[in-house]
């Protein structure tokens, strides 16, 4: 069960603390838990755990593909892979690896792909990840997750410590806004519905989920009820959650920090067509656009994904 | 090349120095370690050896150059802005939104970058592809691959390396930055390179080590290069990351840095001491 917290503001700890924390709470109970870094370890601060637990603890160099082939193969032997690199090196950058000696084979491997889409910002259009959701919906059987807070993502990591497959968890390394109680679990495959609003269906996840709660609370000032769902998990998606929570609404609408091919949108919008829905939906997000260096606020801005952008979609149809 | 030649590639030395330093203290952050250990190399290249012409970037007989360690970039934006190919006054936008300056270099974006880098080992096929297009054309011009020692940890660089040397791209000249280190640490501690000199002989390169801190040795080394007709060649710049000032070769992770209080009084010391140092050389 969760629930939402009462404070709203940035959380004290950065998601990369979290994820190391998480783990190394795992490594405590587990020795078969490994971390794995591709010399960004000062980045993830998974470095750390070199000190806390070290034969958990595996630095591989700047070898992405070796690294995913390495790691997903040591669960052969029980052992329980977690990767990290940024996104787009997690990404694009090792699909076939991630494809054939993770997935197809049926290894497990647990991939931390951080600064996702404009999370990147100083690091620029080289390292913008807007398909990573796209890359891996496509592979059968992956899992594929962006966990809104430091809660989400500490439940995540436990529970995916537990099952077979590889998941991907793609997650700002920086502070997010906290969004869930403390001690919240959730459950793979399902939605969240974080606020309830009779008029448009919001849905939205990642760092993405503070900006839809705002929206909406400022559209209800406007006498528009919008109902906010955190679709944390995109696959398994909640595809019930969305058939159900989409009737009676004028217009859903989906947004997300990623290309608007292959994302959340393009999940949602085949849920509703494969169910011949007939409601509308408008897909917020990077239109297919190429990524950019700037600061966080600014690609905000620049790629349409404000609250402000939100309403401003909402109000051009409810008017 | 006279101690009048090397004076004048130890003061375009410091002067991108300068402008890399005020560029990152401007903007209180970068990849400052990497950056430095390339300027030397940098300046022997602009200063002497690559054709170019900064008026004219997109030049068809250009050489090119391929920043393959792209968070480097700083250190080239600073080279191409000394050089003449834009205003000094740009590099202050470096990483803003809308700047023609991103943290990794873009061809289409910045005169005077021949090739999109930042997911490292990539720049290694490029250097292999313009090199073999320009074979098939029959073309003169070399092209400088400047790749980092953290980043031969990359298979693609090898795969690249072998398809130079299986062609004997002898126009592609690989200069490998070895500062031994990288973003964790050591190379040695995080994953040991062994002796790349001989690494790349085995690969089949003409293969030479110089001192990456002296335009002198690189520049000696760069003439040999090209009177090598039959093989690949390969410049291992033996490199300190941080190179020129002490206080940030020192430095513990120097690889990018956030600047406290104390690290920009060093930056203004250096720039002061660099300054003098171009002043009394007269330029
Ligand atoms: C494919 C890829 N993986 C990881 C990174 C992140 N990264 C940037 S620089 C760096 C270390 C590079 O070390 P080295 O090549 O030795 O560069 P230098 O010491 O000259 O800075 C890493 C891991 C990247 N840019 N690309
Ligand atoms: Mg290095």
């Amino acid at each position: 069960m969760w629930e939402l917290s009462k404070d709203t503001g940035l959380a004290e700890k950065e998601m990369r603390v979290t994820f190391r924390e998480t783990l190394e709470c795992l490594m405590g109970e587990n020795k078969k838990v490994l971390a794995f870094e591709a010399d960004l370890g000062g980045a993830s601060h998974f470095a750390k755990i070199k000190a806390t637990y070290p034969d958990n603890f595996v630095q591989m160099g700047i070898s992405e593909a070796n690294m995913v082939g390495v790691a997903a193969t040591t669960s052969m032997r029980g052992f329980v892979p977690f990767i990290h690199t940024f996104s787009p090196f997690a990404s694009r950058r090792v699909a076939d690896q991630v494809y054939l000696t993770g997935a197809y084979a049926q290894n497990t491997l647990n991939i931390f792909g951080s600064d996702p889409g404009i999370c990147a910002a100083a690091n620029g259009g080289t390292h913008t990840t807007f398909e990573d959701i796209a890359l891996y919906r496509a592979i059968p059987e992956v899992q594929v997750f962006a966990p809104a807070d430091n809660v989400q993502l500490e439940w995540l990591i436990k529970e995916v410590t537990n099952r077979k497959g590889v998941h991907y968890i793609r997650a700002n390394r920086k502070a997010v806004s906290r969004i869930y109680q403390e001690g919240s679990t959730f459950e793979i495959g399902k939605g969240n519905v974080i606020r309830q609003g009779t008029d448009v269906l919001l849905l939205t996840m990642g760092v993405l989920v503070r900006e839809a709660l705002d929206a909406a609370e400022e559209l209800e000032k406007e006498g528009i009820s919008v109902e906010v769902i955190d679709m944390f998990t995109i696959k398994p998606l909640d595809k019930e959650l969305i058939l159900r929570e989409m009737r009676g609404k004028k217009l859903v609408v989906t947004f997300e920090n990623h290309n608007i091919i292959n994302g959340l949108g393009s999940a949602v919008a085949e849920v509703m067509a494969d169910a011949g829905s007939g409601i509308p939906l408008k897909r917020m997000g990077v239109m297919d656009r190429f990524g950019q260096v700037g600061s966080f606020d600014f690609l905000k801005e620049e790629y349409g994904l404000t609250k402000a952008h939100v309403k401003h979609v909402v109000y051009e149809f409810m008017k | 090349m006279d101690t009048e030649e090397v004076n004048e590639l130890k003061v375009l030395s410091a002067k991108m120095r300068v402008e890399l330093l005020k560029m990152l203290k401007r903007r209180t952050y970068g990849h400052l370690g990497g950056s430095m250990s390339i300027i030397e190399v940098l300046s022997t290249l602009y200063g002497k050896h690559l054709k170019h012409d900064p008026l004219n970037p997109n030049w068809d007989d250009r050489d090119y150059l391929v920043l393959s360690k792209g968070h480097s970039g700083p250190g080239l934006y600073a080279a191409l802005a000394v050089n003449g190919y834009f205003e000094k006054e740009i590099l202050g936008s470096l990483n803003e939104g809308g700047t023609s300056l991103p943290s990794h270099p873009d061809r289409i974006l910045t005169p005077g970058i021949d090739a999109t880098t930042g997911s490292l080992g990539q720049g290694t096929s490029v250097a292999a592809g313009l090199g073999y297009a320009l074979r098939l054309e029959k073309a003169s011009q070399y092209v400088y691959l400047i790749v980092g020692d953290g980043e031969l940890n990359e298979g693609q660089c090898w795969e690249a390396f072998q398809f130079i040397a299986h062609n004997k791209l002898n126009h592609v000249i690989v200069l490998i930055d070895e500062n031994k280190r990288q973003l964790d640490g050591f190379t040695v501690d995080i994953l040991n390179p062994f002796d790349i000199q001989e690494k790349m002989i085995a690969f089949g390169f003409h293969t030479m080590k110089v001192d990456g801190g002296s335009e002198l040795e690189i520049s000696n080394a760069i003439d040999e290069a090209k009177k090598i007709e039959d093989q690949a060649v390969c410049i291992v710049l033996d490199t300190v990351k941080g190179q020129g000032i002490p206080y940030f070769e020192e430095m513990v992770d120097n690889h990018s840095v956030k600047f406290c209080e104390q690290d920009y009084q060093a930056v203004d010391h250096a720039i002061q001491k660099l300054q003098d140092f171009i002043q009394k050389a007269g330029a």
